[in-house]
């Protein structure tokens, strides 16, 4: 029923009348045999995660992801010596991968936006759904779901790994004697519920609003490497901009809340502070959501 | 039905579009003419709710373009520019728009066939050639089956046959009561396609008429005669008290009269004529007159020479400024024939 051209247009062929100036009589208007439904943010979910799928860039950058989170976790793993798995927690040997692997992340929020203006195919998708709203948040969500749960998964390897290699050895050095920890309560090398939590989501957590973060940053600027190279900044400078500034109390600000600091807390082994990371992690949620916030803002009044 | 009320954009201090008002009617092509930076791309991007006015308004079927609720299944919109992600191929390219507007996937396939890209539909779009990715964008504005289309330059680049294709598809559209409303800048190809014209300048509206109306009102038609006998020719004409200007090549132009009636004034007094053509004026003259005051970036053109007799070279633009912009040697600068009178 979806039949084009119309079957048996009753319309005059050949040219329409002309010579009568500005009033021609208005011809009975071509109506379409399919129905007309109300769309919704379903409809934008759906066509976002075509979107995404349908482009090697996703490919390319989890991709980037999953081996530096995985590869390089699996490379600390099978190189520690002895004394480091007594004086760290086990899982926290995932923290390399990740700190790389964040950078894939990033690079896909960015571009799940930048690359639709770069192409022009943003036009196309705002005549498609002029709700810009709309098409923000189903890209938000998109995004956000299938980073969280891609880089829960490659951390939840990760962890296991770590578990199963480093787990159940005999504390023979100094013992790592922070509270909550497996090491202190068995004498073995050993994890706690909580740990592995924040290893696996917490960490999948993180990527995912920093990536969120990307792209709410990729709308503001609408350029790829404007963009990415904000986010490096972001993900960076405080860190090592502390490294230069002789006031303790200044550099110990910016390196806590520096966003390594948050991988480094949710591992247990922070640069500064004492924190578990959910704290910096709701910090940068709240950063995310303000973010997207003046992201919708501005794409709302923007012209494309 | 496409509707402009006072549709204003103004980019700074600068009036890109200027309080225009028309209305695009149902069952006609009609053209959108005007010279570059005329407006015309940002008329159409306000058109399609890209571009926001500075105030006015447009409405397509008497709704604002935020209020449509599915809006390819009322507007198709092939803007000048690719908005197409080449890493992405065809099929999946139309089944994200379709899936954002509820349209059924199968309908992607039919429009890949109506554009004949059924072969390349998993193919990604970097490979395609300007004519391929033309015929992608089509296939986008086809996708909902609107009942308004509308083309920005959609010949673009295309070969022959491309162009051909184009032309037949548009005008099927509008045969079938579809608004469809085209903007170009080849002037031959707008005669052939379009029923209504639309021209703007400046961002301003210049005219709003059928085709055959604004060639009439804005070219003038005249009769070509060449002669090996030119002085018994003119005692001839001046004795009818018949205008007369001297054309291209020792030939005379003569308009108001017919050419039938020429030629038996001078089988009269049997003259000889080597020529007798009626030269029906050219859609792209009739722009060229229309639009010669308004061209944005202009080269000095000759339009304050128009009515003296001078059938010289006012056409050469001494003293235009280098760089003189897009606009100017192809429209204002090669007005050669004098038109006198």
């Amino acid at each position: 029923m979806n039949s084009y051209p119309a079957p048996a247009a009753p319309f005059p062929a050949g040219p329409a009348p002309v010579g009568q100036g500005g009033a021609l009589p208005p011809p009975a208007a071509y109506t379409s045999p399919i129905p007309i439904t109300t769309t919704g943010l379903g409809h934008a979910l759906a066509s976002e995660w075509t979107k995404i799928r349908t482009v090697r860039s996703t490919l390319w950058t989890l991709g980037v992801m999953f081996l530096f989170v995985i590869g390089l976790g699996m490379l600390m793993t099978f190189t520690v010596g002895e004394d480091e798995y007594d004086s760290s927690p086990i899982l926290s040997f995932g923290l390399p991968g990740v700190l790389l692997g964040q950078l894939g992340v990033v690079t896909l929020g960015v571009l799940v936006i930048t690359s639709e203006y770069s192409t022009g195919m943003i036009r196309t998708t705002l005549t498609a759904c002029p709700r810009r709203g709309r098409v923000l948040a189903a890209k938000a969500i998109v995004f956000f779901v299938v980073t969280l749960v891609l880089s829960t998964a490659a951390c939840s390897l990760v962890a296991l790994i770590n578990y199963a290699q480093l787990g159940g050895r005999d504390i023979t050095g100094y013992a790592y004697t922070d509270t909550g920890h497996g090491d202190v309560v068995t004498g073995q090398t050993s994890v706690t519920s909580g740990e592995v939590v924040r290893a696996t989501f917490g960490i999948g957590l993180y990527m995912a609003l920093l990536g969120l973060l990307a792209l709410a940053v990729g709308v503001l600027l609408r350029h790829t490497a404007g963009a990415i190279t904000t986010m490096l900044g972001v993900v960076l400078l405080p860190l090592l901009a502390g490294l230069f500034i002789p006031d303790d109390d200044v550099r110990e600000t910016l390196q806590e809340y520096s966003a390594p600091n948050i991988i480094g807390e949710l591992y247990d082994i922070p640069i500064v502070g004492e924190d578990n990371g959910w704290g910096l992690l709701g910090l940068l949620a709240l950063v995310t959501t303000v973010t997207l916030a003046a992201a919708a803002t501005v794409l709302h009044s923007r012209d494309v | 039905m496409i509707e402009l009320e006072h549709l204003t954009k103004r980019y700074g201090e600068k009036l890109a579009v200027d309080g225009l008002t028309f209305t695009v009617r149902p069952g006609v092509v009609t053209g959108f003419l005007g010279p570059n930076g005329s407006g015309k791309s940002t008329t159409m991007r306000m058109m399609l709710g890209l571009d926001k006015p500075s105030s006015g308004e447009v409405r397509i079927d008497g709704k604002r373009y935020i209020d449509l609720k599915e809006p390819l299944r009322y507007i198709g919109g092939l803007l000048e520019a690719r908005g197409v992600h080449p890493g992405r191929s065809a099929h999946n390219h139309l089944l994200c728009l379709a899936q954002s507007n509820e349209i059924s996937p199968s309908r992607v396939n039919e429009v890949l066939d109506i554009v004949g890209l059924t072969s390349v539909a998993h193919k990604r779009s970097k490979g395609f050639s300007l004519g391929m990715g033309q015929r992608l964008g089509i296939a986008g504005a086809l996708l909902g089956d609107p009942q308004v289309l509308l083309f920005d330059e959609p010949v673009n680049g295309l070969d022959p046959e491309g162009i051909h294709w184009i032309r037949n598809l548009i005008r099927d559209l509008a045969d079938q009561g579809r608004t469809v409303f085209v903007s170009s800048h080849l002037m031959s190809e707008m005669a052939l396609t379009a029923d209504h014209l639309i021209v703007i300048g400046q961002g301003r509206l210049l005219a709003d008429t059928t085709m055959a109306d604004f060639i009439t009102h804005n070219a003038h038609s005249f009769v070509r005669i060449r002669t090996p006998q030119p002085e018994r020719l003119i005692a001839v004409l001046s004795a009818e008290g018949i205008g007369w200007d001297r054309g291209d090549e020792g030939s005379f132009e003569v308009s108001d009269v017919p050419a039938e009636q020429l030629g038996e004034l001078a089988a009269r007094h049997r003259l000889v004529l080597h020529e007798l053509s009626p030269q029906r004026a050219s859609l792209e003259e009739a722009f060229m007159r229309m639009t010669a005051t308004s061209v944005e970036y202009h080269a000095h053109t000759p339009s304050e020479n128009n009515g003296t007799a001078s059938a010289g070279a006012p056409g050469a633009p001494p003293g235009a400024e280098p760089g003189s912009g897009p606009g100017s040697s192809g429209w204002g600068a090669h007005r050669k024939r004098g038109e006198g009178r």
